[in-house]
């Protein structure tokens, strides 16, 4: 499942990074694809990108806000609330798992060899919430300018991705851009290098900490079409399942978590006790269930022969 | 039983009130604005500029 879960991320990536006229064109995807929304953090600004990234819509939405009212027209975001809304009520966190292409880059980035640090301090996970609340609505909504217009705070000040995707690229397509790297780029490229360094360590970083868009998945996950459940009655409390996995948490006790992502590996890599399955409107799904628990028990049995004799 | 009837069924509230607010988002013509910014390259966005 593993296996299948990285080409799904991979082919995501791609598709929402689907444009490769780039290098020739020397700018970004002008189709009319771009009316779709991304499910993951995918920057709008990318060359290669072939969707419209929700979090940085929604600030260009709502830093014009006044601007669009006095005209006449009523662009507050519903739009692309409406997008993520839909995405967040039938899977929850599960596209950030699944989906999102800069999930995937700390993925790769975690596969490299070195010393690990799986915890991230529990009060840094609220960092998230107030990127959405503060960087993503409010700041851009109510900190103008004299023209009554606001910034994307999150974009300018803070999004990795962006920086990454778009801002990097983007100075290597069109040289005329240098000359305006500033202080903010700087800003940027550190945040960027603390996060893709960290990713190195600790699994997810920006996910855990920082993301906004994952702020607002993790909203549905407790209500969402598609659900993990736990049976109690066969939990062991055995805790494989908060070794596996990617969020740190403790499956066992806290399932229903707006962190978890919905990655499965507690499923197919853990619970050797068929205590974890996955939901769909309430109805088990039990193909994918069964298979889970059976390569759970390979994997468990497996990590038994390699522990040394007496542990 | 019931109560899991109903958990599960929980999803259909924020599904209906997100499909509400995509219809009226297309209503106002909401995503020609947002093809038209995500045409655009967005210089501070990206942190340049």
């Amino acid at each position: 499942m593993e296996t299948v879960r990285k080409l799904i991320q991979t082919l995501a990536a791609l598709l929402s990074n689907g444009y490769w006229m780039f290098p020739f064109t020397r700018n970004i995807y002008q189709g009319p694809m771009k009316i779709l929304c991304s499910p993951g953090l995918n920057c709008y600004s990318c060359p290669a990108s072939t969707t419209y990234c929700p979090i940085g819509a929604i600030q260009q939405l709502l830093l014009s806000v006044r601007f669009s009212l006095e005209t006449g027209s009523f662009y507050v975001g519903s739009y692309v609330f409406g997008s993520i809304g839909l995405i967040g009520s039938l899977a929850g966190r599960l596209p950030c798992g699944w989906l999102c292409p800069f999930g995937l880059v700390q993925e790769l980035l975690h596969k490299i060899p070195s010393v690990k640090f799986p915890a991230v301090p529990k009060a840094l996970r609220y960092v998230k919430y107030g990127m959405l609340l503060f960087f993503v609505i409010l700041f851009p909504l109510f900190l103008t300018n004299e023209w009554a217009m606001g910034s994307p705070w999150f974009c300018k000040y803070v999004c990795p991705a962006g920086t990454l995707e778009a801002g990097i690229p983007m100075l290597l397509l069109q040289p005329d851009l240098r000359a305006t790297v500033g202080l903010l780029f700087y800003n940027k490229l550190f945040w960027m290098t603390i996060f893709m360094g960290w990713s190195v360590v600790t699994s997810r970083p920006f996910c855990r900490t920082t993301c906004p868009l994952g702020a607002f998945y993790g909203l549905f996950n407790r209500i969402s079409l598609i659900q993990l459940r736990l049976d109690k009655e066969k939990c062991t409390d055995c805790g494989v399942c908060a070794q596996v996995c990617p969020m740190g948490i403790q499956f066992n006790k806290d399932f229903d978590s707006p962190e978890c992502i919905r990655c499965l590996r507690c499923l197919n890599e853990a619970c050797a006790f068929g205590a974890i399955s996955l939901k769909c409107g309430g109805l088990d799904l039990q193909a994918l269930n069964r298979a889970g628990l059976r390569k759970a028990q390979q994997v468990q049995a497996a990590a038994q022969l390699d522990q040394p004799v007496g542990r | 039983m019931k109560k899991n009837k109903k958990a599960s069924r929980q999803w259909l509230i924020p599904l209906t009130v997100s499909l509400i607010l995509f219809l009226i988002g297309i209503n106002v013509n909401e995503p020609q604005r947002v093809l038209e910014q995500a045409w655009n390259i967005c210089l501070s966005c990206i942190g340049i500029g």
